[in-house]
């Protein structure tokens, strides 16, 4: 039996490929945050919020978990400003309900609803408008981090601390609260205009023409396409759409997966048809319509627990950001790659990205990012290893917030701000108290010899 | 007519906060009591931005029953509706180890309640009108082994309720006993043992449809009624050998 006010509990990335046992204690208020703190032993601890998190980001097995799930207060809002204050374990979900009827949105948000407004500072996600917004980090005023000690403090931009908990994985302590600046919309809804594109060029080329006309782009990619029609898909864009008359809103009904389905129902051939006729679905000439924001930015939150469809075993995702420069033909040879191999990929996601992120760690920067998932079958840790050969040939970088299996070594080259993030940590977190696998695996926390 | 005012008493635990969010949301304002001040403070902001209406922050100790006299003098006039949602739990086996903490049990949940309650009684009679409900447990419908020291602090807490509520009843006030079962609650988090465990938003819920009703006696889920008919009647030669 665990010590009270701590619980023993088996805990799983999204993916379900990484699991890890952790002591998880939830605390309830700001106190009991340092209290959680002080308990962490030599095994270390992690915050743990929406466990959206695709791999091993916030998990420690044997060691400890802060779960933050209440600490979900709003603590300030201001109309005028759009400056919200809340508590870490707010959801986008939260604010969603709240918010957009009010006519404001989250200024980046994921693409799960059900990720907290913590766990995307400490991942520095972004969103189906990176091009023109950045990433989440870029929209926060302040953070109010409790140190591995204890200790409570308000960081800002200007602090080397505050690049370094941007993006920062969890490990420079306990996100308590943050101030974000809120984005005024004139409606619930988007203009959205969908558009199909029969290869990677004409993929590449419509998401150009996007980025510059759209405030929001993305597109799927069929990833079992191949030969002349490698690179096919749907290209999405979007923007606010003014209030009309008449307009009405009802939260749409949630389904959920009750059980995990047999691993063989996701196939080559179930895979391949179901991306045969997704494509079609878009007429040839392409579409317009209305859609609501909540449909929109979070797709696939109206199915409740989607990763039980890859059964037992879990899957992967794989996202990277390939430069510019390299992007097209690094594109196209991840491409191959993937449908060569027939791995199954339905989830598959390709946009643009044209800021850098403000955290030493943060995934941004000028380029394309291409999002694939696999099921966890027998091949798949080689197909992973020859895409992270890809990504590093071409000057990318692997997606840690999704990522499992990258090594330590390529994740060094991906990511030069490494050696000031290992700094920072010397000097906030001396005793090392924070932990997670995804830093054992990564060695970040081991200084370069 | 005016906006009700709900007080809640022990208004820092998940429940309480649920309890506010809700009421609040139903266009109630709110004053919350307890002991962390600071903590307060930061879910009178929520249920503020949430809800609109006014919340305040009081002090409030439970424990110390010398303080309440002026706390309900204090209170704003006119028609109150309290939920009363302090406790505490140590583990029987704790009690065990270190008999003196069976005290702090009984001075919440038994001496607490029914100090504050009583002084609370002669301006709930006066208006006339309102609800109290009074977070209660199951576990104090028969003590078993493995719960008796918190068991009977709520037994106690039931019995005064039951006259609480035939003293106020002629007033138009009601007063509902409710008894959870496992709540996922910071009190309960990690113990071993829970089963059928409820959110406190349900509980919450509940506690407000409770309170519109007037409902006298409330198992929460109401499953647990069945579950606490059917211990209650287990005959005590045999209760004493099962290890409940």
């Amino acid at each position: 039996m665990a010590e009270a006010g701590w619980r023993h509990q088996a805990f799983a990335g999204w993916g379900r490929v990484a699991r890890a046992e952790m002591d998880a204690a939830r605390p309830e208020r700001v106190a009991d945050v340092a209290r959680a703190l002080a308990a962490a032993g030599p095994e270390g601890i992690i915050a743990y919020a929406g466990g959206r998190s695709y791999g091993d980001a916030a998990l420690n097995a044997g060691g400890r978990a802060i779960l933050t799930s209440r600490l979900d207060r709003l603590l300030e809002f201001d109309p005028a400003s759009g400056m919200l204050e809340a508590e870490a374990g707010v959801t986008f979900d939260d604010l969603r309900r709240l918010f957009l009827p009010r006519g404001f949105l989250a200024p980046v948000t994921p693409g799960t609803a059900f990720a907290t407004l913590g766990g995307a500072f400490a991942n520095d996600v972004h969103g189906k408008n990176q091009d023109q917004a950045g990433n989440f980090g870029a929209h926060v005023a302040w953070v109010d981090l409790m140190f591995p000690s204890g200790e409570l403090r308000r960081i800002t931009p200007e602090d080397r601390l505050f690049r370094a908990t941007a993006g920062g994985l969890g490990l420079t302590g306990i996100i308590v609260a943050l101030s974000l600046r809120m984005t005024r919309v004139p409606s619930r809804f988007v203009e959205l205009q969908e558009r199909r594109v029969a290869d990677l060029d004409e993929f590449v080329a419509a998401l150009e023409e996007a980025r510059s006309k759209s405030h929001y782009s993305v597109g799927w990619v069929d990833a079992l396409a191949r030969g002349r029609t490698l690179g096919r898909g749907i290209v999405e864009s979007a923007d606010p759409a003014p209030l009309e008359n008449g307009d009405s809103f009802k939260e749409p009904r949630r389904r959920s997966v009750p059980l995990d389905l047999p691993g063989i129902v996701l196939n080559p051939l179930s895979v391949g048809l179901f991306n045969a006729l997704y494509w079609r679905r878009v007429p040839a000439a392409g579409r317009r319509r209305r859609v609501t924001l909540d449909k929109f930015l979070y797709p696939l939150d109206s199915i409740t627990g989607w990763n039980r469809l890859y059964g037992r075993r879990g899957f992967h995702q794989f996202q990277c950001l390939l430069p510019e420069e390299a992007s097209h033909h690094g594109l196209r040879a991840i491409l191959e790659t993937c449908a060569n191999s027939r791995a199954a990929s339905f989830l598959a996601v390709l946009k643009t990205m044209g800021r850098d992120g403000v955290g030493l760690l943060s995934f941004g920067g000028r380029g394309h990012t291409l999002a694939l998932d696999f099921p966890a079958t027998s091949g798949v840790d080689e197909l992973l290893l020859r895409l992270e050969r890809l990504v590093l040939d071409h000057g990318g970088k692997i997606y840690l917030a999704k990522d499992a299996r990258l090594s330590p070594t390529s994740f060094a080259s991906m990511y030069p701000g490494l050696g000031e993030f290992r700094d920072v940590l010397a000097a906030v977190d001396p005793a090392s108290r924070m932990a997670s696998d995804l830093a054992r695996r990564l060695e970040i926390k081991v200084g370069p010899p | 007519m005016s906006r009700p005012i709900w007080l809640v008493l022990g208004a820092s635990s998940s429940i309480a906060r649920a309890f506010a969010r809700l009421a609040a949301e139903q266009d109630a304002d709110i004053i919350l009591a307890g002991r962390d001040l600071q903590d307060m403070e930061r879910s009178a902001a929520d249920i503020r931005i949430r809800g609109g209406g006014q919340v305040e922050v009081r002090p409030f100790d439970a424990v110390d029953r010398a303080s309440h006299s002026a706390f309900v003098e204090a209170l704003p006039p006119g028609r109150l509706n309290i939920f009363l949602c302090f406790g505490l739990l140590y583990p029987q086996e704790a009690i065990e180890r270190d008999p003196s903490l069976a005290e702090p049990v009984i001075a919440a949940n038994y001496l607490g309640a029914v100090s504050v309650l009583s002084r609370l009684a002669p301006r709930l009679a006066e208006a006339g009108a309102g609800a109290v409900v009074v977070l209660s447990s199951v576990a104090g419908d028969r003590g078993r082994p493995s719960n008796y020291v918190y068991g009977s602090s709520k037994a106690g807490l039931n019995a005064y309720l039951q006259g609480f509520r035939a003293k106020l009843a002629p007033h138009g006030v009601s007063v509902t006993t409710v008894k959870p079962g496992f709540l996922d609650t910071a009190m309960t988090f990690g113990l071993p043992g829970m089963f059928l465990v409820a959110s406190p938003e349900a509980c919450a819920r509940a506690c407000l449809a409770y309170a519109a009703k007037g409902r006298e006696v409330a198992y929460f889920p109401a499953f647990w009624w069945l579950i606490m008919t059917i211990i209650k009647a287990i005959p005590e030669p045999i209760f004493k050998k099962l290890k409940l």
